[in-house]
């Protein structure tokens, strides 16, 4: 009895003996002592997890981490935190915190983004996209000044005066028209904005199918080739608000 | 598709040009147009680049001995971490500093055409923040898996160091690259007008792992992923596509991600939008509806002529330019030449790129160089001859799938020119007697 003890260490101990000169970090006993009974099939299992054990690795999240980190808000209101404010209190803060950028109006100065007008321009040849002409959802707003505005000060104001902003954005853009109306948690899925019916998902694969699986032509494919354009290289209107733009 | 030259270079004699050497052909025809008037002024083209009228005068660069040839150079320790010759200070990224109101949401561009193979040097990737680049100490850096999963998780850079990993070479293309040139011909170089992309090996661990040790919930179809910087950028990425081949990155070409590229942590979304590949990435959150952020809303949506726009345009298709010659990298020399480009797709693998010098009349399949990998640059050649004649050069690549390139003029059928994103219309350099190169739009 005692030599069969004796002599199974013995093996297991070759089995460390060669994944150490493997140059091998032993992971886990785990393997290794259920391989010691079968020591021919070891190697290199002897060290590997099996393809679906868990790694082990992270630890679990406390819900007061989750909680500070936890800032999206999704167009079914999830994710908003308790709170309100009013066009009028959103205006003053807009004018401290905002209005540098955006202008008082939310009409963008210089070259910073415009945030109110430009509804009925989508099809126009320079199309204004705002929150009111262009976005889809009202919980990006809130979402998006939670977390990046104002630009340099992130995360920097509270829940309601975010709800107050985001009143007075709703306000510029007409689709409030009272300066009293107070906006909440509790009626923000309520407000819709007029360009959420205007989006559909990519189909480039059926409407730009005709791109597929043509032989192009390779020889004598046109008659004539004409320059109609020309780049009108760094000097092309740098201030002007038509000249292309990155944002 | 083309065979080498039958004749070396070298041994170029008047009129032993491919055209009219017997030997040549099998492959003349195709070649013959493509290099047009080469063949005619083949005399010309011996002593093109060296004045031979002249007695030849021996080069002091060979007859004097030089400094470098004479005196020590700097020892080993001199350069801790290597920085390229002095005399490439021109290979730099470059911005348009009237894009955008702020450097800190701005993009630089890569300089392409003076770039060779397929793997962008680190220092010369493009960048693209929206709150500047933050400056994260890794052991200060966590990630946080929570929301529809079994048990939220976080993470810290040493965890994810201890998991399994893998390295992938991909391109990432910004989906505003070349999106200054939907209404026409802007601005003048391949780095401005095609430079928001880089290729780069990436180290990092599945993304499936991750979630797979929070444990998904059925209900779990899309993940938002956010970034630790200013900006907390946010996209909404399907579970498909997390679960095939995304990688949490911490490595780029060997070594520790740049801060510009997301230090110490980012996300590799193959064959997608640069936009979704989050930087700094510090939380995914699993739930069962997309967020509709931002950046997948008000930015990254494609409006067309009808008003209305597309959304979650995720997949970058089909593209290429040619990098040599461009407005930035003219021809210098008659005669011998190499005509250098770059194609990708979004969609697998490029398998063919088509090369025209004469805006679109004639086409021949350009070289393929080095490795073709899945949703990573191809590095493509074409070898020719030129006389001095204009040329209007062109490329069109085809992919996997079978997708072959589109003009500009077919994409704005289908798309107007207030998409913004998405641009992988063919592009053309009109290249002029003198070599100098201007990006153009025929018809």
């Amino acid at each position: 009895m005692s030599r069969s003890v004796d002599s199974r260490l013995r093996r297991r101990l070759s089995v460390l003996a060669l994944t150490a000169c493997a140059g091998l970090t032993v992971l886990s006993v785990g393997p290794l002592v259920a391989q010691s009974q079968k020591p021919v099939a070891a190697k290199p299992a002897a060290i590997a997890p099996g393809p679906h054990a868990k790694l082990g690795l992270g630890r679990p999240a406390l819900p007061e981490e989750i909680r500070a980190w936890d800032i999206d808000v999704r167009p079914d209101g999830q994710g908003l935190p308790p709170g309100k404010g009013t066009v009028r209190q959103g205006d003053e803060i807009f004018q401290t915190q905002c209005a540098s950028c955006h202008g008082e109006f939310g009409q963008g100065n210089a070259r910073w983004p415009v945030l109110a007008g430009g509804q009925g321009t989508l099809k126009a040849d320079r199309p204004e996209k705002t929150i009111g002409s262009f976005w889809s959802d009202l919980s990006t707003v809130y979402d998006y000044i939670r977390r990046a505005m104002p630009f340099g000060n992130a995360q920097s104001l509270s829940a309601d005066e975010i709800y107050a902003v985001t009143a007075y954005l709703l306000y510029l853009n007409d689709i409030v028209k009272d300066e009293d109306f107070e906006l909440s948690d509790k009626n923000f899925s309520s407000v819709k904005l007029p360009n959420a019916g205007a989006f559909y998902e990519d189909d480039r694969e059926t409407s730009e199918k005709a791109f597929w699986g043509k032989e192009p032509c390779m020889t004598n494919c046109k008659a004539e080739v004409k320059v109609t354009g020309r780049a009108a290289v760094l000097d092309v209107t740098p201030d002007s608000k038509s000249a292309p733009k990155v944002d | 598709m083309t065979s080498p030259r039958n004749t070396p270079p070298g041994n170029t004699a008047p009129g032993n040009t491919a055209g009219t050497a017997p030997a040549a052909e099998a492959g003349a025809l195709s070649r013959r147009r493509f290099l047009g008037a080469a063949t005619a002024a083949g005399a010309g083209l011996a002593g093109a680049g060296l004045a031979r009228a002249e007695a030849p005068k021996p080069d002091p660069l060979i007859t004097e001995v030089q400094d470098w040839n004479r005196y020590l150079g700097e020892g080993v320790d001199k350069r801790p971490y290597g920085t390229p010759s002095r005399f490439e200070k021109h290979v730099v990224r470059r911005e348009v500093s009237w894009l955008t109101a702020a450097p800190e949401s701005s993009v630089n561009f890569t300089p392409l055409h003076e770039l060779d193979g397929i793997i962008t040097p680190s220092g010369l990737c493009f960048e693209r923040h929206h709150g500047g680049i933050a400056d994260i100490d890794p052991a200060n850096h966590r990630l946080m898996i929570h929301g529809l999963v079994d048990k939220p998780l976080v993470f810290t850079m040493e965890d994810l160091r201890r998991m399994p990993r893998q390295s992938h070479v991909h391109f990432l293309e910004c989906a505003a690259n070349s999106g200054m040139e939907w209404r026409g011909a802007q601005l003048n170089g391949c780095q401005f007008t095609h430079g928001m992309v880089h290729n780069l090996m990436y180290t990092g661990v599945p993304l499936k792992l991750l979630l797979a040790e929070a444990g998904l919930k059925p209900n779990a179809k899309w993940l938002m992923l956010e970034g630790a910087d200013s900006s907390g950028m946010n996209r909404s990425l399907p579970v498909e596509k997390a679960l095939d081949d995304v990688l949490i990155a911490f490595a780029m070409n060997g070594e520790a991600l740049r801060p510009e590229q997301g230090y110490p942590l980012r996300a590799v979304v193959p064959g997608w939008e640069g936009n979704i590949w989050v930087k700094w990435l510090r939380r995914i959150e699993a739930g069962d509806m997309p967020w509709q952020a931002r950046e997948e809303t008000s930015k990254y949506t494609d409006l067309l002529a009808d008003g209305r726009s597309r959304r979650f345009t995720f997949i970058m298709d089909a593209k290429s330019v040619v990098t040599n010659p461009s407005p930035q990298a003219p021809l210098r020399h008659k005669g011998r030449n190499v005509l250098s480009g770059l194609a990708w797709s979004g969609r697998g693998t490029i398998k063919r790129v088509d090369v025209t010098i004469d805006g679109g009349r004639n086409w021949q399949a350009a070289r393929i160089d080095g490795p073709v990998l899945d949703k990573s640059l191809t590095r493509f050649y074409v070898d020719f001859d030129w006389a001095g004649q204009e040329l209007l050069v062109q490329s069109r690549a085809i992919d996997s799938t079978g997708y072959v390139q589109p003009t500009k003029d077919e994409l704005r059928k289908v798309r107007g020119v207030n998409s913004i994103y998405h641009n992988n219309g063919i592009q053309t350099w009109q290249v002029r007697p003198n070599g100098e190169t201007e990006n153009v739009e025929i018809g």
